[in-house]
């Protein structure tokens, strides 16, 4: 079965294009039928309230609560992390709704603006680990999520460091902290809980696909524990329709 | 940073080490961001969150929308920085503001109030005719307009403010066919081709590889209802502007609501023949062929 791809609105074609390099076919989502013909999800970037609107004028919540509770794998890259998470923070007046299933709190647009979007190389053991490949990863942070607070059931990927100035402004409790803990001060990135897979930066648009073959696996290990022969390696590929040109994406 | 009211080129104080100016990756990302969505014009707060109940992706922070401009005249500039800031504190959406091309002091206070996405805008009166700003200069990504296939356009022009969606259909299909004319070229070609259209030649050869502009390709002017914001989805946009199509019509809420509705569901008939209707009146619209209309689109290149 094919890989789904949120397709309401955001990044959703760098999604499928980055699932197309590792070989798997990836399926546009837009109504709640449609999610009965994937094994697993993908929640792309873009405006988390847009898609949330979205999500609400279609009816898809009932349907994408039930398919991270069946323990589907789902990934949501950040607008999809804030979906998935349990509590957000920074939301829109009168708020919006998510999914939830993921045990922690999200702070909507952590790092500020567009003008503190950033890049930055993310130290991954855990992809390195079951990848291989050089030890850092090229995150691009687009008006970010940072996750605050994560339950302990939840897997921490990977973290980056607050820049100083910030730590005080988003997080009161850490006011009064000297100078130097605070730019130590680090956020939680990257985090796995089950089969939810959650990031604040965006994996799309990059050319390492570690992130998308690292997802894969998990949903390979989901077949396997059902000793369920099928495996994605064995996906009819077709790559006879035109290609659809997309975005070119960025080498290091 | 914002709100230090300084205001310095090539990024001081970006705030990783490794990166001294916002990489093009981070640039291009918030607009990749924005693809499959809706940016509205706003003027008030207000309306800024009616823009943002309805799901749009971002708002464009304005002092009149382009149908007034159009109705008043006079020159029309950058919004107060007020405004701006008010706009920005109401809703969690991005925040794009218009500048008058060439006018880069106006970029580098919207830079400053840290907005998120700048439009060098043929819409206001032009503040130099000849050049456009230098976006190398700033840290925050530009849109800016365009009619045929050059440099890296963002937002295909269509007449503002005019609720007629012909002049942002020729322009797409014109970008749309300088692409398919580019990509059955033969490199040597390019060469000419690249002189011809005074687009750098790189550039020119990345379209030709991609077979799409290697930039996000907004629709924008004259977009008033459902089905013109899907019919430039159909044409290959990633995206839709809608200026005065929503708040000059009868109910702004439900109109900008459906607009959004057919931008992502902009192939499939059915849904669009459910949003579109009972949406009340559409803004009124002029007639590009009668002669009183300045036609905005012809002010710069």
């Amino acid at each position: 079965m094919a890989i789904g791809v949120l397709a309401l609105q955001g990044s959703f074609n760098e999604h499928i294009a980055a699932l197309k390099r590792v070989g798997v076919k990836g399926e546009q989502i837009r109504k709640p039928e449609q999610l009965q013909n994937v094994s697993a999800l993908i929640i792309p970037g873009g405006e988390s309230t847009t898609m949330a609107k979205l999500a609400e004028y279609h009816n898809l919540f009932p349907a994408l609560r039930e398919f991270v509770k069946m323990g589907k794998p789902v990934w949501g890259t950040c607008a999809g992390l804030i979906f998935l998470a349990d509590k957000a923070i920074g939301q829109k007046t009168g708020g919006q709704e998510l999914i939830g299933g993921l045990n922690c709190t999200v702070h909507r647009n952590f790092f500020g603006s567009q003008i503190q979007s950033f890049e930055a190389e993310i130290s991954v053991p855990e992809i390195v680990a079951k990848e291989g490949g050089p030890p850092s990863f090229r995150g691009v942070f687009i008006r970010a999520p940072g996750i605050l607070e994560v339950g302990p059931e939840v897997q921490v990927l990977a973290e980056v460091p607050v820049p100083s100035d910030k730590a005080a402004k988003s997080d009161p409790a850490v006011e009064n902290v000297e100078e130097n803990a605070a730019s130590e001060q680090k956020v939680i990135v990257a985090v796995k809980q089950g089969n939810l897979l959650a990031t604040a930066f965006h994996p799309e648009l990059t050319a390492d696909t570690r992130w998308h073959s690292y997802f894969l696996k998990m949903l390979t290990e989901i077949n396997q524990e059902a000793s369920s022969s099928t495996s994605l390696s064995s996906e009819d590929l077709s790559f006879s329709e035109p290609p659809k040109y997309d975005l070119p994406i960025f080498q290091q | 940073m914002a709100g230090s009211g300084v205001v310095t080129v090539y990024g001081n104080g970006a705030i990783t080490e490794t990166t001294k100016q916002s990489p093009f990756s981070v640039k291009v990302g918030l607009a990749q961001m924005l693809r499959g969505g809706v940016i509205m014009d706003v003027v008030t707060p207000e309306q800024a969150r009616v823009a943002e109940e309805a799901g749009a992706c971002a708002v464009m922070a304005l002092e009149r929308v382009p149908a007034d401009i159009r109705a008043q005249g006079g020159v029309a500039r950058m919004s107060d920085p007020q405004l701006i800031k008010e706009i920005k504190q109401a809703v969690t959406i991005p925040v794009m503001a218009k500048a008058r091309i060439g006018h880069f002091v106006e970029a580098q206070i919207l830079e400053a109030i840290g907005i998120d996405y700048v439009d060098e805008s043929e819409v206001l009166t032009l503040a130099d005719d000849e050049n456009h700003i230098n976006k190398h200069n700033f840290r925050i990504p530009f849109v800016c307009g365009c009619r045929h296939l050059r440099g890296a356009p963002h937002r295909p022009k269509g007449e503002a403010g005019t609720g007629n969606i012909i002049e942002a259909v020729r322009h797409v299909r014109s970008v749309m066919g300088d692409i398919r004319v580019l990509r059955n070229m033969d490199d040597d070609e390019v060469f000419t081709f690249a002189k011809k259209i005074q687009a750098p030649y790189d550039l020119v050869m990345q379209t030709k590889q991609l077979g799409r502009l290697p930039v996000v390709h907004f629709a924008a002017g004259g977009v008033a209802t459902p089905a013109d914001a899907a019919l430039m989805m159909q044409l290959g946009c990633d995206g839709v502007f809608v200026g005065s199509g929503v708040f000059k019509s009868g109910d702004p809420a439900r109109r900008a609501r459906a607009i959004v509705q057919a931008v992502t569901h902009y192939s499939d008939p059915e849904v669009l023949a459910e949003v579109s209707c009972g949406l009340g009146e559409a803004m009124v619209g002029i007639n590009l062929n009668d002669d009183k209309v300045e036609r905005y689109a012809n002010r710069s290149e």
